[in-house]
């Protein structure tokens, strides 16, 4: 940098170090057909996944496609609001914005009829209890306020049943 | 240089808005079409390569999820540029000239709809002086196309007339946009939008995708009854800064079509990728066609400007046409960035 001279307006002037250029953009997301089916039937209190016609895979939430066959998933599978936990952490790291207390457990859980874990946290149960295999159910928010997003469920609980048998839940892991 | 050729291509039918349906849904029926024009399943494609912008999405790493549209499993050889699918489709040639590869697959997205597009687009400028300033994409135009008209390089005559031709062209075009029957006169009498471009001059704000499928040597021949091959492909880019281009020419372009050897023929037709009407004029300068070259017989990005898409469909486009027999020859054209920054220039022929 030394072979560059300012002009004299400029000498003795401090250097700009940094700036700061705030950018805001906003959006208008478009969930699509598969998942707005979804989060309209979550606005039911129903879990809606879909199956994909060549692998019989039930997916949700449903994005209109089977991932691994790459072909359109179109027949409903009405799911439970009970499920297995496959796998979980520990969050002792608060994050801007989250309600939560820490320590809280976010976990995957899959639901009883569906092939792909959703997550969700866990609650009503000491962290260091949580572990694979667990069944869980949803604890959904009061009815009138209950709308087409994942938060109308609250968290997810044990449900008092036997852990799930490991092959059950083995391909998820 | 291994023979490369296009020898598949489909396209969504471009709008202002497909809102009803996410980026895998529109692109699952696009890559089932493409798949089945070229007769093959997608387990003998060797490798993917895809584009779009999570500045258009929203969202990080959004393209991650397009692959579902696809079906990645088991495990694929896959690729994703943040530009224009041109450019994910010269990725793939390249990668088909290192030899292992027969079949690639290529596809571009981009929704527009979702966000404001020429704030979105501002934000392809550098972040300390231009980007601050949200200077937008149709005001970098116009002061693009002022500086070419005070410098006597085109006139709003000739601005117009590309617009008069674009629209009677897209109108032939079922998955353009817009399209119809105007006249230079008529246009002229439109207010200025940004001065001093017309709305018309101006791309239209476009949702869409495209897909296209190449295949190399002998299995391009076994696929397709006539693959465009191509026989000249090159892409340059000028500096960031506007202040330093001579924004009244396309040094990049000329460049580029020199190395992609465009004067070593007769061109029957060329598909070029003018988001702005005064830019097909600075493009066919830069690339040398005279007035006998039919331009955009698709309508080009003045009837569909699906961002990250529109410069894979002049491609295509082109491609189709020439698959079809409706010419020999002709050049495909792909810009991206402000004030067509960075050109890319193909030659596709017929046996």
């Amino acid at each position: 940098m030394s072979d560059i001279t300012l002009p004299p307006s400029l000498q003795g002037v401090a250097p700009v170090k940094s700036i700061r250029t705030p950018a805001r953009l906003d959006y208008q997301y478009s969930a699509g057909r598969a998942s707005s089916r979804f989060l309209n039937n979550v606005a039911k209190k129903r879990l809606v996944g879909q199956m994909c016609p060549a692998c019989e895979k039930v997916y949700v939430p449903p994005r209109g496609s089977c991932p691994t066959c790459g072909v359109a998933t179109g027949e409903d599978v009405e799911l439970s609001d009970n499920g297995t936990i496959t796998s979980f952490c520990v969050v002792n790291v608060p994050f801007m914005g989250t309600l939560m207390e820490i320590p809280y457990v976010s976990a995957l859980i899959v639901l009883d009829g569906s092939d792909i874990p959703i997550m969700h946290l866990i609650q009503e149960v000491p962290y260091d209890e949580v572990h694979p295999g667990m069944r869980v159910e949803a604890v959904w928010v009061p009815d009138d306020e209950i709308g087409a997003t994942l938060e109308s469920i609250r968290y997810f609980r044990p449900n008092g049943e036997p852990d799930a048998p490991f092959d059950s839940y083995k391909e998820n892991v | 240089m291994r023979d490369v050729a296009i020898i598949s291509f489909a396209q969504t039918k471009h709008a202002r808005e497909i809102s009803d349906i996410n980026e895998v849904e529109i692109l699952m029926p696009l890559m089932t079409e493409a798949l089945a024009s070229a007769g093959i399943a997608k387990e003998r494609v060797d490798f993917v390569c895809s584009a779009s912008s999570d500045y258009l999405a929203g969202q990080p790493f959004s393209f991650v999820m397009s692959l579902d549209a696809f079906g990645p499993w088991p495990p694929i050889s896959e690729s994703h540029v943040d530009m224009d699918g041109a450019w994910a489709m010269y990725e793939a040639w390249v990668k088909m000239q290192m030899g292992k590869t027969d079949i690639a697959l290529v596809y571009a997205y981009g929704k527009s709809s979702p966000g404001n597009i020429r704030r979105v687009l501002s934000r392809q400028l550098d972040p300390y002086s231009l980007g601050p300033l949200w200077l937008d994409s149709v005001s970098i135009a116009a002061m693009q196309a002022r500086l070419g008209l005070d410098a006597g390089v085109f006139t709003e005559q000739q601005i117009a007339e590309v617009v008069v031709d674009a629209r009677r062209h897209g109108a032939q075009n079922p998955f353009a946009q817009l399209g119809g029957t105007f006249d230079v006169a008529g246009l002229l009498e439109e207010p200025e939008f940004v001065a001093p471009l017309r709305k018309h001059d101006c791309a239209p704000v476009t949702d869409g995708a495209a897909v296209m499928i190449l295949a190399a040597g002998d299995v391009a021949r076994e696929l397709s009854d006539r693959p465009a091959w191509i026989r000249g492909i090159d892409h340059r880019i000028e500096a960031a800064a506007l202040g330093v281009r001579d924004l009244t020419r396309s040094t990049s372009t000329k460049l580029a079509a020199q190395h992609a050897r465009v004067a070593a023929g007769a061109v029957d037709f060329a598909e070029l990728h003018a988001p702005f009407a005064h830019q097909e004029l600075l493009l066919r300068a830069a690339i040398g066609l005279d007035d006998s070259v039919t331009v955009n017989p698709s309508g080009g990005a003045l009837c569909a400007n699906p961002i990250m898409t529109a410069g894979l469909v002049r491609l295509g486009e082109a491609a189709a046409r020439i698959t079809r027999g409706d010419g020999d020859r002709a050049v495909a054209h792909a810009t991206s960035g402000p004030c067509l920054q960075q050109n890319l220039v193909c030659v596709l022929e017929g046996d």
